[in-house]
């Protein structure tokens, strides 16, 4: 490679070829330089399941659609380089929530979005929307349980399912919501002894997502599990995988304390940023998602609940029958996640041992 | 380091010319990312560290020791061995070994988790097939290692980072004189004792380095143990910073793991102070080869065999399998595209790392300054922050200047630019420059410890300037370095997630966002594809690369 005497030229031409790849690579990285209409999107939603919806936004409206995928660091994005994102999507309301906290998002008033949107899953002041719902439920194995043998969060704790229980990691955002939303109910020490008792109840260390827990019912390892309503729709109508399907028919779906508060939902949704620059398209967007069409997509593509009136749910969706929702505000849940999170390291939830 | 003695030697050392500057700037600029995490840090944390310290640190802290220990043994022993008796033994399949060493590199370790938990868990064939063979019935009636587990997570990690050790391992053997070799063989040692107490010592600053960038790789990962459910301090940093909110704490957490890295590197360091082993022979030969028979070579076969069948041949089968049978689904239509942009941005980051760690190593090494060596080391240990931790620290000064430059060409020219820097792939090559900095900057390190100081001081006597030894006299030597450095930096690129991911433009794909946008959705099978790309795309240079590290044993091809 580099003779002696080549040294300096060799040092020369790889300065030169950084030099080209730089500036080629600017342009090639640069997309948003044109007048045209746009929207710039920072989304915890994976592309593939928005993109149908944004190709329909920007086929009806001509705004073009820009996209970041991500998952960690976005708020401090938003933050450290304010206008570059008009509108932000998530999977959950933690998120949305500590955005707000931040003074991240500012306020939307639309006849569009309040007439779509049920109070309870939108911030007061329009500084997010819930777009759809997906519950957080009891996964029952159709051989093992009996229907009406479990009917409530509380029950988890039961001694009787001792050894029987499944869940992932008590640190995942949608366990670390529910448990919220158990604090939010009925204080910290009940939640705590509450969650001591499902831990003890679990079959194997917390691990896994949530359609793993279904494979765990179906090979036997556990009885119950935690897991969202829509993941069992996706193993139902698995094309492919004829695994899946014999995971989900292992299971059924168990919508807990309908005689009381109702099953936790958490939404998936969107907010304005406080600097965005295309303040206008955002908002058409976030209206365009609340609409028919979308919330169409929403519910028929990923088996969510539509939170617009009248938008009907997937039929698989519709055979697990209706299910009452809590209806607590969503953001006195988010408030109680850190207590939540911090609950789950004092009773060692993840650390759990079979021998216990 | 004698304390009284620092100022004094600062004083009369410390000389403000072009290297000394530069390697500083250089290095500031490098780590203002981590001077930027370091600042969160600073920041209140509210009653975080009681409740850690009262619940699950412990937990976190001892299941990361036991992750590097173990990391660190399995990867010390393979990469050495194989090393070795590559370099210096006969055996059938050398030439092939030589290189299919490094494939396991190619593979991201969440990926080769993600295979051999499908493998290995209680629904998975093994265990059935098992079952089905002895009739056991529930997890109860029969034990079986437990892949989601630190042992697990061991297994995994060995097999994808051992290349690290072997590749700067193989760099110190080739390059060795084989006079002290053969001396010692003369005075009566036999091949073993050879090994042990002249090759090794001699290769020891390239095996630490190897070791050191291993553990800093164990020590960062968060996709492979939050896969396998092993809580390592890492986990606890994404826990407080996202479940909690509170990213002081996480910044806090992520100093102590830095503070504790660069500990081990400063005691490591001082055990050797005053070894220093330089090749001073001029007199180069081929390489002695013990040819290896009967049992002994097919002990080296196996020991060759092993690493790469675990680390890649079975992973990458099975990622082909499952890629064959879901094609369509995982063929993207931008795949081109998508495959470009992960090669551009592989090449970019390998061509400013090496830059960069050629220029800081120099300028350490011309003014062997206390003060510019901790700069170099302190821009050299990004490599062990979480990916998006240091993504944010780079956000932090990237945001500042864009918001600077954007306010001044709009107020004096009236040209709205838009975002510059974070809105371009500048923020994301910036970030790899900050996180593999270690990788090349380590690498040059540990080749130029291998030139004796009198080579600089016969050039600077000769009337050659800095810049014109360096260009003359280091850089051939250092080719066997520069390449090692060119392919870690590249592949790992080429692998790179948490940052990219955080710091890419607006619809900027690459290989490993597509990988990790359906494995988030555990559509293992579907991704198949794009892992296989990634390890595709790494193992051509890595193939090349190697076979020509091998001709730049000083004296080869003459």
């Amino acid at each position: 490679m580099f003779a002696v005497p080549n040294g300096a030229k060799r040092v020369r031409l790889y300065l030169g070829i950084a030099m080209i790849v730089m500036v080629a690579a600017l342009t090639l990285g640069k997309t948003t330089a044109s007048a045209e209409e746009v929207v710039n999107l920072y989304s915890y939603r994976q592309p593939f399941l928005i993109k149908p919806i944004l190709k329909g936004f920007t086929e009806k409206t001509g705004i073009k659609t820009n996209v970041v995928f991500a998952k960690k660091g976005m708020l401090e994005k938003i933050k450290a380089t304010p206008g570059a994102a008009d509108a932000v999507l998530t999977v959950d309301i933690g998120r949305l929530h500590d955005m707000d906290e931040a003074g991240l998002l500012q306020p939307v008033q639309s006849k569009v979005l309040e007439q779509n949107i049920p109070s309870p899953y939108r911030h007061p002041k329009g500084h997010w929307f819930g777009l759809t719902l997906r519950g957080r439920v009891i996964y029952a194995s159709k051989m093992r349980v009996k229907p009406g043998a479990i009917t409530r969060y509380e029950d988890l704790a039961d001694p009787k399912w001792k050894g029987k229980i499944c869940t992932r990691s008590g640190k995942h955002v949608y366990n670390v919501s529910l448990f919220a939303s158990i604090v939010a109910h009925s204080g910290e020490a009940k939640a705590k002894k509450w969650l001591m008792g499902l831990k003890s109840n679990l079959a194997r260390k917390p691990q896994g997502n949530d359609r793993a827990q279904a494979k765990a019912i179906h090979s036997g390892e556990c009885d119950l599990a935690l897991a969202n309503t829509y993941y069992m729709a996706k193993m139902a109508t698995n094309k492919k995988k004829k695994v899946q399907r014999e995971w989900a028919k292992a299971v059924y779906i168990v919508f807990p304390n309908q005689k009381d508060r109702g099953t936790h939902v958490n939404i998936s949704g969107a907010a304005v940023t406080k600097h965005a620059k295309n303040r206008g398209n955002a908002v058409r967007l976030i209206e365009f998602l609340s609409g028919e069409y979308a919330q169409k997509l929403y519910a028929d593509q990923n088996y969510e609940y539509p939170l617009k009136k009248g938008v009907k749910t997937h039929p698989l969706v519709d055979s697990w029958g209706k299910f009452k929702a809590d209806t607590i505000n969503l953001a006195k849940v988010a408030n109680k996640r850190a207590t939540a999170s911090k609950l789950a390291d004092q009773v060692d939830y993840n650390n759990f041992r079979p021998s216990n | 380091m004698n304390i009284e003695a620092f100022p004094r030697r600062l004083a009369k050392r410390f000389q403000l010319d072009f290297w000394t500057s530069g390697t500083l700037l250089l290095a500031f600029f490098i780590a203002a990312p981590l001077l930027a995490v370091s600042i969160f840090s600073l920041q209140p944390s509210g009653d975080i560290w009681h409740h850690l310290l009262t619940t699950v640190l412990s937990r976190y802290v001892m299941t990361t020791m036991g992750l590097m220990v173990g990391v660190g043994i399995g990867t010390l022993l393979i990469g050495t061995a194989t090393a070795w008796l590559v370099t210096l033994c006969r055996f059938p399949g050398r030439r092939i070994v030589e290189w299919a060493l490094l494939l396991p590199m190619a593979m991201p370790t969440y990926v080769v988790a993600y295979v051999y938990t499908d493998v290995f868990e209680f629904a998975g064939p093994v265990q059935t097939l098992s079952r089905n063979i002895f009739g056991w019935e529930s997890s109860r009636d029969y034990w079986f290692p437990e892949i989601r587990s630190l042992g697990g997570a061991i297994f995994v990690m060995t097999l994808t980072l051992y290349p690290y050790v072997y590749l700067l391992a193989r760099v110190a053997f080739v390059q060795q004189s084989v006079c002290i070799l053969e001396v010692s063989r003369t005075l009566g040692k036999t091949a073993w004792q050879s090994f042990i107490s002249i090759a090794l010592p001699s290769a020891r600053p390239s095996l630490v380095i190897g070791v050191s960038l291993v553990l800093m790789e164990a020590l960062n990962d968060f996709g492979t143990v939050d896969f396998f459910a092993v809580e390592t301090l890492t986990a606890g940093i994404f826990d407080v910073w996202l479940n909690m909110n509170n990213l002081s704490g996480a910044a806090q957490l992520a100093v102590i793991a830095l503070c504790f890295v660069l500990l081990l590197l400063w005691a490591e360091r001082k055990s050797r102070t005053n070894q220093r082993y330089f090749n001073t022979s001029t007199k180069y030969q081929a390489l002695p080869s013990y040819q290896l028979r009967g049992i002994k070579m097919l002990g080296a076969v196996l020991t060759c065999l092993l690493p790469i069948g675990f680390g890649f041949i079975l992973p990458s089968s099975i990622l082909g399998y499952y890629a064959w049978n879901y094609y369509e689904e995982s063929i993207s239509h931008d795949f081109y595209s998508i495959l470009s942009n992960s090669l551009v941005l592989s090449s970019l980051s390998a061509t400013l790392s090496v830059l960069a760690g050629i220029f800081l190593a120099y300028g350490v090494r011309l003014q062997e300054n206390p003060l510019l060596k901790s700069a170099a080391r302190l821009a050299s240990v990004g490599y062990a922050v979480p990916g998006a931790v240091l993504a944010v620290g780079v956000l932090i000064p990237m945001g500042k200047i864009d918001v600077f430059i954007q306010g001044f060409l709009n107020n004096i020219f009236g040209i709205s630019t838009g975002l510059l820097f974070s809105g371009t792939i500048a923020a994301v090559t910036y970030g790899y420059l900050t996180r593999f900095l270690a990788l090349s900057y380590g690498t040059m390190e540990a080749s130029l410890m291998r030139v004796t100081p009198n080579m600089d001081g016969a050039a600077r006597t000769l009337g050659l300037g800095p810049g014109k030894t360096l260009k003359r006299i280091h850089l051939p030597m250092l080719r066997g370095g520069i390449l090692a450095a060119a392919i870690l930096v590249f592949v790992d690129t080429m692998k790179e997630l948490p940052m990219t991911i955080i710091l890419r433009p607006f619809n900027f794909e690459t290989l490993a966002t597509q990988v990790h946008q359906l494995a988030t959705d555990e559509l293992l099978e579907e991704s198949a594809l794009g892992s296989l790309s990634i390890v595709a795309a790494g193992l051509l240079p890595v193939i090349y690369l190697s076979r020509t590290i091998r001709g730049t044993r000083p004296g080869a091809g003459k």
